[in-house]
């Protein structure tokens, strides 16, 4: 019986974190199309429900009741499995982020090891559609972006070593606390715009959507996908968008820490911070998707490998060093 | 303690299993997935036994980058052809005793390592004192690879770096003839290198290219 209970108890938690995850997600989308349409002047989707608010959920039904199309000459395990296995990489990394000191459903000492293992097992969802679709504007999209997925992984690891030689631990929690004082986006600026422009590579974003390419590749790796399948490629793709942002706000950003430690400020849940500065990096990408024209495929790979690479290794170096010369080094 | 050995006996059937089949299933791409959820339970097998950061290792780096690229390569092969006609054929007969030597020599090895685990319990000793004290997985293995073993470490780090450059060294070829965009000249490109207004007198007609 008290296995029961726990059982229980662990399933109302995650539920309780899943449901709004998921619901954020059909908002953000409804949030990003509304910003890419008024940077050009448009409306955008406005009819459905006040402001177009319910816009998302009427897609998912229409998605819902759509035939799902599964291709003859398809391998039909891995095809069905590719959007299963997105969309459940996208949600279980939500597990080890941290809504404030207490509230986080896995408290694990290895949480950024965690996120930055779940997030570059991502790549497979997209190489299992691509390969398993047997046709060859998706086998194309996905070579493309595993390609440049793998390449932009390197730097965002070496982005995480920067933010770790300046907490001393790999427990989330630890990274939120050692921002107390100072966010880490003043000291490592840098490394912030380097980890914003390789998260825009990493979830395949505008300018670096060339996996799904439509002026070249037809939709990418999800061509052959339709009714439910496809929108679980596109509600994990976004799901994995809000992870990027919630992991940039927690290196950088100082998580659900508030910005002024003054009386006012301390009332508000730091949850809510969280969210906030989650939707903040979110508008960022939304701008950029609006505002950017999409890179050539050989200039995103040089980006990755003869800009990012180089400068953030420097950028460790550096580091590592001013931490030492004034011992500042986080010993414990 | 019997959820925990309920999951850890789960895992090691599941690696087991799927060890097996990488080498059984016909399809080539579904043995690399094979050994991709081989890699994926080996580590959840070292989170259960506490070894959280080399679990996480293994994850980011086996499955994350090491597979993807055997996919890629694997992918490559014509979807068709992949019936794996290989093992049907006579010449498979020759490869078997090398396989069967490697794979006796590496049980061997493992024979010998557990061995010594089991007869000269003192030698892992250094492992116990530290696995006991609450510092924490990575901090411990820190210690010990950057105090204790340095010199394997650095050394270790040099081997990679040999390899990594002789990779580049091979495969690197200057071809004659080739064309290649150039982002320096293609962004320092000006209006005037490129457009030219002029004034043409009629019935005469302008050249273009001199």
């Amino acid at each position: 019986m008290e296995y029961l209970s726990i059982v229980f108890q662990e399933i109302y938690k995650i539920l309780f974190l899943l449901v709004p995850v998921l619901v954020s997600v059909a908002m953000i989308v409804w949030l990003d199309r509304r910003v890419w349409a008024f940077v050009q002047k448009r409306q955008g989707p406005n009819v459905v429900g006040p402001f177009g608010l319910l816009q998302s959920l009427a897609d998912a039904l229409k998605y819902i009741f759509k035939e799902m199309i599964i291709p003859s000459s398809s391998n039909k395990v891995i095809f069905i499995l590719a959007p299963i296995v997105t969309m459940t990489l996208a949600l279980i990394a939500w597990a080890v982020i941290p809504f404030s000191a207490t509230q986080v459903l896995a408290d694990i000492n290895v949480g950024i090891l965690y996120l930055f293992a779940v997030s570059s097992l991502g790549v497979y969802g997209i190489i299992m559609g691509g390969w398993a679709s047997n046709s060859k504007y998706p086998f194309l999209g996905a070579i493309r972006s595993a390609a440049q997925m793998v390449s932009y992984e390197v730097s965002i690891g070496v982005i995480i070593i920067n933010v770790l030689l300046c907490v001393g631990s790999l427990n989330l929690n630890d990274i939120v606390v050692a921002q107390q004082n100072l966010w880490f986006v003043i000291p490592l600026f840098p490394m912030f715009v380097i980890f914003f422009i390789s998260a825009l590579a990493e979830t395949n974003r505008p300018p670096f959507d060339l996996p799904e390419a439509e002026a070249e590749l037809v939709a990418g790796y999800q061509t052959e996908y339709s009714g439910m399948m496809y929108a679980m490629f596109w509600l994990g793709e976004y799901a994995n968008i809000l992870l990027m942002c919630a992991m940039g706000a927690i290196l950088f950003l100082g998580g659900w820490l508030s910005p002024i430690e003054i009386y006012p400020f301390t009332l508000v849940p730091g949850a809510l911070w969280l969210i906030l500065k989650i939707l903040f990096l979110f508008f960022l990408f939304a701008l950029v998707k609006a505002i950017v024209p999409r890179y050539r495929y050989d200039q995103l790979m040089r980006l990755g490998w003869k800009v990012f690479l180089p400068f953030s290794l420097i950028w460790v170096v550096l580091t590592a060093s001013f931490l030492f010369y004034f011992n500042l080094l986080p010993i414990n | 303690m019997i959820a925990h050995s309920i999951f850890f006996y789960t895992f090691s059937l599941i690696a087991i299993i799927s060890a097996i089949m990488v080498t059984a299933s016909k399809n080539t791409v579904h043995s690399v997935f094979f050994l991709i959820l081989d890699f994926i339970s080996i580590s959840c097998l070292f989170i259960m036994i506490g070894a959280e950061f080399l679990g996480m290792i293994m994850l980011i780096v086996y499955v994350g980058a090491v597979a993807v690229l055997f996919l890629f390569v694997v992918m490559m092969l014509n979807v068709a052809q992949q019936k794996n006609q290989w093992f049907a054929s006579k010449n498979s007969s020759k490869h078997i005793p090398i396989g069967l030597i490697i794979s006796t020599l590496i049980f061997v090895e493992i024979i010998i390592v557990i061995g010594g685990w089991k007869y000269k319990p003192e030698i892992f000793d250094i492992n116990n004192s530290l696995s006991q004290s609450n510092v924490s997985n990575t901090h411990s293995l820190g210690q010990i690879l950057y105090t204790d073993y340095i010199h394997v470490f650095q050394i270790s780090g040099m081997i990679l770096l040999v390899a990594m450059i002789g990779a580049i060294v091979l495969t690197f070829r200057q071809r004659a003839g080739v064309k290649r965009q150039s982002y320096i000249k293609q962004i320092s490109r000006e209006r005037v290198d490129g457009v030219e207004v002029l004034k043409v007198e009629t019935n005469k007609g302008v050249r273009i290219d001199d």
